[in-house]
């Protein structure tokens, strides 16, 4: 019975660290590879590709990302007002709405949604690759998986994701401008000087860093999943969820380790 | 072409300069074996079909050759390069050389037929896009697909999808052609077809070529030399002739399409009958 359990601890542990030694092999050969899907310098091909990942995973979820976070933003500012009314403190809600979203809510929810659109996609996309030997293929024509497949996709999410994160910052925001609009006829202007008020430039900052970190959280773990497939079509599907469901859980698992970073440094 | 002797599969066959050398192969995947001591050579230009049941681990033995999985044990040489200790340059350089065409064709599908043959020369050439049009042309028109460049791959019959990947795998005008299963799915003509392609490409471009099947017609028509594995191990090596002659009960069993277990249909039936007396009991 006890041996037993020690197996399963054992083997589970044993599956864990091959999974991030898997994850960790697949960051270094991709940041190996990212230089050749710069521009100028690297491969034209690899940039085309990565203008198209930039397009498929950027510009295509902007009314996603942009719609999510208006509805958010309203439903924080107005769970907010309803308890700072109380209090007389309803100028508050303009700061609790820019802060959390620059700070927090705006990467968050761009990563959450490219999570399930793109995480899924890409390893789908890989997945299925597998399954048709496309993968082996590359391989035999001496071209390497990582640089052709997964390079063009972490650079087109390192620069989508921030300019989501941006994009879901102005929404949550507009929509707490609309808000105040509406139930305390607040003007714009003055909205926005409260709003420029409240933010500042290390919390945007702060923002797209984390933007960065999980942009290569939802690739290599979409990437990874893909690559991973054994079998047939129904791993694929498997893949797919497994990397939507991974990559979700470490977004919000990296945030708590940043925020919490971030705390101890201002607090310091 | 070397002499060539029906072996037993711990002898080595003895050519001088070959294209592919297989010695002392050893595969395991956890606890199974599935090659177990492989030997085998390969002589310049010749055709050697690889041939074995499901299982028998030839598809394992044809990973190893172009380069997919590195040696547990043993070694492999191709066209001079020990692909146990070769570094990833060495390696790639050699899979330059080295065309495969995979059971199931494996075109990238979302791209057009020429931009899969094309997509070898534009990764490791730097040819103006112009010549690369013409090439890509030039290879589908060896395979009689000159009018279905900007096709889809998944527009395409399963013959011509093959044709496509033999396409694809001359790209790079290699040394070695390589196809795995290249009759499978296939009806008797297109297969037919697809034989005459190989012989036509050998003997045009004078290509080692390798050939793994269990379609007996097919490499027989083919095969200048073929291989025989059962269970992990090579248990013949020899010309066409000597396989077909062969008195060795395993490759009599699988040139007369003989099964290991026939069905006892009166067994089942007896069983099926205590199972119903049984249960009215």
């Amino acid at each position: 019975m006890i041996s037993s359990l020690f197996e399963k601890v054992g083997k589970s542990t044993l599956r864990h660290l091959e999974y991030v030694g898997g994850i960790t092999i697949q960051i270094g050969g991709a940041f190996g590879s990212l230089g050749q899907t710069l521009p100028l310098v690297g491969n034209r091909l690899r940039w085309r590709s990565a203008v198209r990942q930039m397009s498929a995973i950027g510009v295509e979820a902007s009314p996603m990302v942009g719609i999510m976070a208006l509805c958010t933003g309203f439903i924080l500012a107005m769970q907010a007002a309803s308890e700072l009314h109380r209090f007389g403190a309803m100028n508050l809600v303009v700061d609790l709405v820019s802060i959390a979203f620059t700070r927090e809510l705006g990467p968050l929810l761009a990563a959450i949604a490219v999570s399930g659109r793109s995480g899924s996609a890409f390893s789908a996309e890989i997945g299925s690759m597998v399954v048709t030997e496309e993968i082996d293929a590359l391989r035999t024509m001496a071209i390497d998986p990582l640089e052709f497949l997964l390079a063009p996709k972490y650079l087109g999410t390192l620069i989508a994701l921030p300019c989501l994160s941006i994009l879901s910052n102005t929404c949550g925001i507009l929509a707490g401008g609309l808000f105040m609009r509406f139930s305390t006829h607040m003007t714009f202007g003055v909205y926005l000087r409260d709003v420029f008020q409240a933010i500042i430039l290390r919390d945007v900052i702060t923002g797209l860093l984390k933007s960065v970190a999980f942009a290569t959280i939802i690739v290599h773990v979409g990437c990874l999943e893909g690559f991973r497939v054994r079998g047939g079509p129904d791993a694929v599907g498997r893949s797919a969820t497994s990397a939507v469901v991974k990559s979700t859980f470490l977004v919000i698992l990296a945030d708590v380790g940043f925020t919490a970073l971030f705390y101890l440094i201002e607090g310091k | 072409m070397p002499e060539t002797k029906l072996e037993a599969h711990d002898s080595r066959p003895l050519i001088s300069d070959p294209m592919i050398s297989v010695c002392d192969l050893v595969v395991s995947y956890g606890e199974r074996r599935v090659l177990n001591g492989i030997n085998l050579e390969i002589a310049r230009g010749e055709t050697m079909v690889l041939l074995g049941g499901s299982g028998s681990g030839k598809s394992t033995l044809l990973r190893h050759i172009i380069g997919l999985e590195r040696p547990q044990a043993g070694s492999i040489r191709v066209n001079g390069v020990d692909l146990a200790t070769s570094g990833s340059k060495d390696l790639k350089k050699l899979r330059r050389s080295i065309g495969v065409a995979f059971q199931d064709a494996a075109l990238f599908n979302s791209m057009s037929v020429e931009d899969n043959v094309a997509l070898p020369l534009r990764e490791h050439t730097r040819l103006p896009e112009s010549t690369i049009s013409l090439m890509t042309w030039m290879k589908l028109a060896t395979v009689g697909l000159a009018d279905s460049g900007k096709l889809r791959p998944q527009q395409l019959s399963g013959g011509m999808r093959k044709r496509a990947a033999v396409a694809r795998a001359l790209a790079l005008d290699p040394e070695i052609l390589v196809f795995d299963e290249p009759s499978a799915g296939l009806d008797p003509i297109v297969a037919a077809e697809l034989d005459e392609l190989i012989l036509v490409l050998k003997t045009a471009f004078s290509m080692t070529v390798v050939v793994v099947t269990h379609e007996m017609a097919s490499a027989f028509r083919i095969a200048d030399r073929m291989a025989m594995l059962y269970q992990g191990s090579l248990i013949a090596v020899g010309s066409k002739e000597e396989l077909k002659n062969s008195s060795h009960p395993r490759i009599r069993q699988f040139l007369d399409r003989v099964p290991d277990q026939i069905v006892d249909v009166g067994v089942i039936d007896k069983h099926f009958d205590e199972y119903l007396k049984g249960g009215l009991q």
